[in-house]
């Protein structure tokens, strides 16, 4: 069974239709990317799988549960974690820290356990130190873990909210133009770092203008234009389709 | 060597807290260990306003009247209800939490500073109930002859037990906000006060957490009321107008915006600093105040305790720009 369903979803912001009708599903281990003009509805569609979002109808389904009922802490904890277009990296909170807040709901300790430091408090924050190390590891970032985020190049802003997103052990990953101002390295290496990721067994949903990097490393590619899906597939027929070429590039070609 | 460790780790507050309790051992002078008292009380509120301002970014413009509900609680329960002090300081402390959830649930799921005007608006309230329940808290005239604090047979109407009993509590809300503030749940006040739906995408539940630090803050208020009123023995409105609050609010800017050691630096800059007008012309204390913030927000804008990063600066702007900027997060004060 799929483990993310978009089933027949519709948005609207008052008289705009920013989604019409879109269904679509995601299998486990797959790399999924969504593809369109910009204002093609993509990342309104993610604010309504992490349930930042109401759909105006239709339904998310993550397994049984429906995104689109939940709150985005909830959605978190079910699994479901993103990154965001623009950066929303905790600038003066250290890289670290930044990780362990996405270690939060993986978490326990409330705000007594806190005021007291009990010995289990203590240990769960060893255990938060640790796991968040390993995970900014992950991404390449081990050695700026005490750097304030703030001072990161963009590059590295796009890892960190990957590592921060990773720290939540989520089943399924949101990418939000994880690879928009990276140069052709930083690129390849993000793309690198995706793999092994979905080889670690994380699902991925990604948007992303950048068709080198879609076509290289995704399964399946869905693409948007005004809202609706016009087209579905491996990036292969994707790249060939006269629909997406058109939507691309205009009436004329 | 676990003990070492121990010790380093908490240096500055073992320090503060042996240099302050030993107070009275030097001196028997009512007027000081008065003035250290008012200090102990002021910093359990500008704690607790520090928290919530500080790392949840929330501000409260109504703390005053926080602190108003722990005063007038115990001031009512004990000397018309005859009830035991300590009993009246925790019934106080759970209307004034209460009260803060009131407030806080509404108001906090929204975005923007709403909390700012409903406790602004709140702060009036409590004080018009004051001046006007007359046969509930007697008015402009106040309540006197409120009980001294107990325990068995030892008195904290003595200055000097009663410094060690306020500062015991002043030591403890400060160890409790430090240990707050480096857990899971001082790192998610900080994170959804940078970018909160980031912070709710990694399952903080930001509203639940918001209205938790402004209960907490509202209890820190309310006991320091309640400790200031079993001191002086007296209590009227006057104490708790929207004034004292924007003082608490300038106390938390001043000493340092999300520096838990801040909240000691302005407390006790923002005591002793009146005292010390008073001695000149008491008018001056206002615009004195006014001036200070000010010029912390333009030269020190991480407050007094960002003072070592202010020196470095100057330091550095006289060398020239050789040595680049200085880099790395501020310090929180987590020891």
């Amino acid at each position: 069974m799929a483990l993310l369903r978009v089933e027949s979803v519709s948005k609207h912001f008052g008289g705009l239709e920013a989604l019409k009708d879109v269904s679509f599903s995601l299998h486990e281990g797959q790399v999924k990317a969504l593809i369109g003009p910009n204002g093609a509805g993509k990342t309104t569609l993610f604010n309504l799988i992490s349930g930042i979002d109401r759909p105006t109808s239709g339904h998310v389904f993550f397994r049984d549960k429906d995104l689109g009922r939940l709150s985005p802490h909830v959605a978190s904890r079910l699994g479901v974690g993103r990154t965001f277009q623009h950066s929303k990296v905790f600038d003066d909170m250290s890289v670290l820290d930044n990780v362990k807040v996405g270690r939060y709901a993986r978490g326990h300790a409330g705000i007594f356990s806190a005021f007291l430091t009990m010995p289990r408090h203590r240990r769960e924050e060893t255990a938060v130190a640790d796991a968040s190390l390993r995970t900014l590891r992950r991404v390449g970032l081990g050695d700026r873990a005490h750097e304030s985020a703030g001072n990161l190049p963009v590059g590295d802003r796009h890892l960190l909210e990957i590592a921060r997103s990773l720290a939540s052990e989520p089943t399924i990953l949101l990418l939000d133009e994880p690879a928009a101002g990276l140069n052709n390295e930083e690129t390849a290496q993000l793309a690198e770092i995706v793999r092994r990721v979905r080889d670690d067994g994380v699902t991925i949903l990604l948007v992303e203008h950048d068709m080198g990097f879609v076509m290289d490393i995704s399964d399946e590619v869905v693409v948007l234009d005004y809202g609706k899906k016009i087209a579905e597939g491996p990036p292969l027929m994707i790249r060939n389709d006269p629909e997406v070429i058109k939507a691309y590039l205009g009436e004329d070609l | 060597m676990p003990i070492l460790a121990f010790l380093r780790r908490h240096v500055w507050y073992i320090a503060f807290s042996i240099v302050i309790l030993s107070a009275p051992l030097f001196t028997g002078n009512i007027y000081y260990l008065s003035i250290l008292a008012f200090m102990a009380t002021r910093l359990m509120i500008v704690l607790g306003l520090n928290l919530l301002m500080g790392q949840a970014g929330q501000i409260s413009l109504g703390h005053a009247a926080f602190a108003g509900i722990g005063a007038y609680g115990s001031a009512i329960m004990t000397t018309r209800w005859s009830m035991d002090p300590w009993l009246a300081m925790l019934l106080s402390a759970v209307l004034a939490a209460a009260v803060a959830g009131l407030i806080g649930v509404p108001t906090l799921k929204l975005k923007g500073h709403y909390l700012a005007m409903a406790t602004l608006g709140f702060g009036e309230i409590v004080y018009i109930l004051l001046v006007q329940l007359k046969w509930l808290t007697n008015g402009t005239d106040g309540i006197g002859g409120i009980p001294s604090l107990t325990i068995g047979s030892i008195d904290f109407g003595n200055a000097q037990m009663f410094h060690w009993l306020v500062w015991g509590v002043a030591l403890l809300m400060l160890r409790i906000s430090l240990n707050l503030v480096d857990s899971r749940v001082g790192r998610s006040l900080r994170g959804l006060h940078r970018a909160e739906i980031a912070a709710m995408s990694l399952g903080v539940n930001t509203s639940f957490r918001k209205v938790q630090v402004l209960m907490v803050s509202a209890v820190f208020a309310s006991i320091a009321g309640s400790f200031y009123v079993h001191y002086v023995h007296y209590v009227s409105p006057v104490s708790y107008t929207i004034i004292f609050s924007v003082i608490l609010v300038t106390t938390v800017v001043i000493g340092g915006l999300g520096n838990v050691w801040g909240a000691v630096w302005g407390s006790a800059l923002m005591i002793l600093l009146p005292e010390y007008l008073k001695r000149y012309n008491q008018d001056y204390t206002q615009l004195v105040f006014g001036v200070m913030l000010i010029l912390t927000m333009i030269f020190l804008p991480g407050g007094l305790v960002s003072f070592r990063t202010l020196v470095a600066k100057v330091r550095e702007r006289f060398r020239g720009s050789r040595a680049g900027p200085v880099t790395g997060p501020e310090p929180r004060g987590g020891s």
